[in-house]
């Protein structure tokens, strides 16, 4: 009974996959395809690639993007990891309701995070463009950021940073020397996620983006609606290995932060 | 070893309204080993943290070598912990943990290599040096938190049930190696356990601890030998508590049991004729005597087991009382039921506080 | 005393300047924005352009025309379906992910994640490559002799549908597995150890401990799954029009801000229930397994 049920889950599972991927293959397939019809194949070419890197709205497009993904990246970053660590130990008024609408972004539909931030930027008379686009961005990021950093915090045996204190250190030297660098993995991931999270984006941005501020999937979506090239398809395989890499990044790091047992703990005898 | 170097004052603590600590006095001496004695929630881990620096007491004062650092932050405090999972920094190899203190004091690096060299031969890890924590064995790590502790030259060392997480093989062969440590060292050590094996076996004085008070302090000996209260006799060395009623004696003081009597040295006891004793007698000073016997007290067995190598029967007079003898040897005739009488001579028996005249306010 | 009473408010003062950028960024560009939609959904639209401070009920009101009551079903009906059938098609995936040798599992679990971060315009586009006439799906079905002609897919009800579940399955697959994962299987051989057929011991005991991770997947599929307008706009044209369409629409091109903001609203109360109602089954403040 075991065996015949393995079987029918691995079939199930690798129908799943491939009907998962079928579509980013496809569009990888057609990026190498000379006719400029994504229905049939007539020969391998490189030339969209070529042509894709002669656009010149696509390069701006493109640094449009790494300038959002790494800015807004690193503003969660900084502001999620703080945040994460003050709101752990201090008391402050509203810290259950701010941690809740702060984390908020991530449970609440992207058009309507785009919809509120295109009319509240136009009340207070913010400029339409990367400014925008950042502090956009910037706000879905700090969720994924501030989670990360939080779970990790509370995971923490509070006796390192005891121990350094016990040893000499100041609070804040225990925090740099102890805190920072075990919470460290979980801020790497956090900006990992923003990143791919910011340079995926269509919805929000299409609405906080100004007239001649584009992004690679704001060119995408685009040319979607107006009519596809095979450009898009090269395009959109340079973005998927660029997630790719991103996403292999995280497990890696994972894997080397759980690779390595701090023994913190497992041997703990009870306690008083 | 006349020098006080730690003194606690009166310190009380509680938690969320439920007192921790009430009232804990102590003077300890330089290169004194103080043992606080206890199981959980006594209050042991609280004092060591009070003494660290990791919390603060709610009344009282802590002195090192003369001064007030009741409100000093831990890392002002020459006291460093061993803690009890040894919190060793995960991210930093052995070196680099045990470099921790002395870089934070600014040392030149090469002193601190050759710090870093002793503080290593002296827990006899030679070698170990670039491993990270996660590649030691739990012996292994323990021996570098204690380096880790000392290299700073503490006045006092806290050590947090350092013990607890090792097998018992082991803990024999580090209890050796700590007490070695400690008398190398000279430094006054204060340290955690609920083994009263260990406590006797490593410690100058031992504080017996329950419910956040010392029940008695003192070393070893008078623990085992003289214990103040019911309690102490009975967590150190598991003697048999009795209650009775004093018939009178000068030295020795007769107590009257349900259907025999029995005897204790008076020492410094207050008592008058009619009045209760309490008095506790070790299983193995406990005589068996057959039930046709004129002395002693009227018991029925109630179990008997062979355990620890040695014949454990267990026993209840006639109020109820259970009394434990023990005895070398393998074989008894006596079953469950069967009429004995139990006796004890009178120095082997010590008065004590009963549990309700021992203060825990 | 006094002097470790200092200590404490001056670490206390020095979290709190941690927390301080979190606090203003979150007060300022996620609260405000938000307090400002609900405002704007009780104001008057212009004449022309902008929005008059008047105070109306009238963006509401319009909410009940029985075309946007349409389009409110439409969607609704669409995320219960696209809902459904991730959970059916995610959990069976999430569970027998998880129960996989470890190894196969980190695989498997990579291999989730990828398609989870890559755009979803992308992967929508892909099927835009598979289901337009003459595109893959015909060129199979043709060349097998199954069909004649084009089944031009593309821009009907059933594209979108199919582009909705395809986008959203990797969340309730990962919500699955992180539930399915961390449950203790010994909790199941004691089920059948007391008698439990293979299918009673999976609804009574399986299927609740993993209830909190299938919770969490159905909240993280239906919450964008009423948002997602670029899946109606790209796999549907625009013969099928959802909330996030309209929204969309009446922001960018009829700017009739006031009605947006009251249909983002609705929109907004109706996750909120969810979340609540998700908190009252599932005594879990967070949702599991999200990030």
């Amino acid at each position: 009974m075991i065996k015949k049920n393995s079987r029918f889950s691995s079939v199930y599972l690798a129908v799943m996959l491939v009907l998962m991927y079928l579509p980013i293959v496809l569009i990888i397939a057609y990026s190498f395809n000379k006719s400029r019809l994504s229905s049939v194949w007539t020969g391998f070419t490189m030339d969209w690639y070529r042509q894709l890197f002669a656009d010149d709205d696509i390069l701006a497009a493109l640094i449009n993007t790494l300038i959002l993904g790494v800015g807004s990246g690193i503003c969660a970053a900084v502001i999620g990891t703080l945040g994460a660590v003050g709101m752990a130990k201090a008391k402050l008024p509203a810290k259950g309701t701010m941690e809740y609408v702060a984390t908020s972004p991530i449970i609440t539909p992207e058009i309507i995070l785009g919809m509120v931030d295109l009319a509240f930027f136009s009340l207070i008379g913010l400029k339409f463009g990367m400014l925008t686009l950042m502090i956009a961005h910037t706000s879905f990021c700090i969720p994924y950021v501030y989670m990360q950093v939080k779970s990790r915090l509370v995971g923490i045996d509070p006796s390192y940073v005891e121990a350094a204190m016990d040893l000499g250190a100041s609070r804040g030297r225990a925090f740099l020397d102890v805190t920072l660098p075990m919470i460290a993995p979980a801020i790497a991931t956090g900006m990992l996620l923003s990143f791919a999270m910011s340079i995926d984006d269509v919805v929000i941005s299409v609405f906080v983006t100004g007239v001649g501020v584009n992004t690679l999937p704001l060119k995408i979506y685009t040319s979607l609606k107006v009519g596809v090239t095979p450009k898009i398809n090269a395009l959109c395989t340079l973005m998927f290995l660029a997630t790719l890499a991103i996403v292999l990044l995280i497990q890696l790091s994972r894997r080397r932060n759980g690779a390595r047992p701090s023994g913190d703990g497992e041997n703990k005898t009870e306690n008083e | 070893m006349e020098e006080t170097i730690l003194v606690l004052d009166k310190i009380k603590k509680s938690f969320d309204g439920v007192s921790v600590l009430n009232g804990i006095d102590l003077e300890a001496k330089r290169g004194e080993f103080i043992t606080l004695l206890g199981s959980s929630g006594c209050g042991k881990t609280t004092t060591l943290r009070i003494i660290a620096g990791l919390e603060s007491p709610d009344s009282g004062r802590v002195l090192l070598s003369g001064a007030d650092v009741t409100d000093t932050e831990p890392n002002h405090r020459n006291v460093n912990t061993v803690f009890q999972n040894y919190a060793l920094f995960p991210h930093m190899n052995v070196e680099t943990n045990i470099a921790y203190s002395l870089k934070l004091k600014k040392k030149k690096a090469p002193e601190i290599k050759k710090t870093v060299a002793e503080a290593l031969a002296l827990v006899q890890l030679e070698g170990y040096g670039k491993r990270m924590p996660s590649e030691l064995s739990g012996g292994q790590r323990q021996r570098v938190a204690i380096a880790r502790a000392v290299v700073n030259e503490p006045e006092v060392l806290l050590l947090d049930e350092p013990l607890g997480a090792l097998d018992l093989k082991l803990r024999r062969q580090m209890q050796l190696e700590l007490k070695r440590l400690q008398q190398t060292l000279g430094i006054t050590f204060i340290y955690i356990t609920h083994d009263q094996e260990e406590a006797l076996n490593m410690s100058d004085r031992i504080a017996v601890m329950r419910g956040g008070v010392f029940e008695q302090l003192g070393s070893p000996a008078e623990i085992y030998e003289l214990p103040r209260t019911a309690y102490v006799a009975s967590f150190v060395g598991s003697a048999n508590i009795l209650t009775g009623r004093c018939a009178g004696g000068g030295d020795t003081v007769a107590v009257d049991f349900p259907g025999g009597t029995g005897s204790a040295l008076r020492r410094d006891w207050q008592g008058r004729e009619g009045d209760s004793v309490t008095l506790a007698v070790r299983s193995e000073n406990v005589q068996l005597l057959s039930s046709d016997d004129s002395r002693g007290i009227p018991a029925a067995v109630t179990e008997t087991r062979f355990a620890g190598g040695m014949l454990r029967i267990s026993s209840k007079l006639e109020d109820g009382t259970e009394v434990v003898i023990s005895r070398y040897g393998i074989g008894t005739d006596l079953v469950s039921g069967d009429a004995i009488r139990i006796d004890w001579a009178a120095e082997n028996a010590v008065i004590v506080l009963p549990d309700s005249e021992v203060a825990h306010e | 005393m006094n002097n470790s009473m200092t200590t404490a408010k001056r670490r206390n003062r020095a979290l709190a300047l941690c927390a301080a950028p979190l606090y203003v960024f979150t007060l300022l560009f996620v609260l405000g924005p938000l307090i400002y939609m609900v405002i704007l959904s009780f104001l008057t639209r212009a004449e022309v352009w902008g929005v008059v401070n008047e105070f109306t009920f009238k963006n509401y009101a319009d909410l009940l025309q029985p075309v946007y009551l349409k389009t409110f079903g439409e969607s609704l009906k669409l995320a219960l379906l696209t809902t459904a059938i991730d959970m059916v098609l995610g959990y069976a995936f999430g569970y027998f992910m998880a129960r996989r040798p470890p190894e196969k599992r980190r695989l498997l679990l990579l291999l989730v994640m990828v398609p989870f971060w890559t755009s979803s315009l992308m992967r929508l586009y892909g099927w835009v490559i598979i289901f337009r006439a003459n595109g893959t799906l015909d060129t199979v079905l043709m060349g097998l002799h199954i069909t004649k002609e084009p089944l031009k897919l593309l821009y009907t009800y059933p594209a979108v549908v199919v582009g909705m579940i395809y986008a959203l399955l990797p969340f309730m697959i990962l919500s699955v597995y992180t539930s399915v994962e961390k449950m203790d299987w010994s909790l199941v051989e004691a089920a059948r150890d007391l008698g439990a057929s293979p299918a009673k011991a999976f609804l009574t005991v399986t299927l609740k401990l993993t209830l909190p991770g299938l919770l969490t997947g159905v909240i993280l599929t239906f919450i964008p799954s009423i948002g997602l307008f670029f899946v109606a706009d790209i796999l549907g044209g625009n013969k099928v029009v959802l909330v996030g369409n309209v929204i969309q629409e009446q922001l960018m091109k009829v700017h009739n801000w006031p009605f947006a903001a009251a249909m983002a609203v609705v929109l907004m109360a109706m996750t909120s229930l969810m979340i609540f109602l998700y908190r009252k089954i599932t005594h879990v403040s967070e949702l599991e397994g999200m990030v």
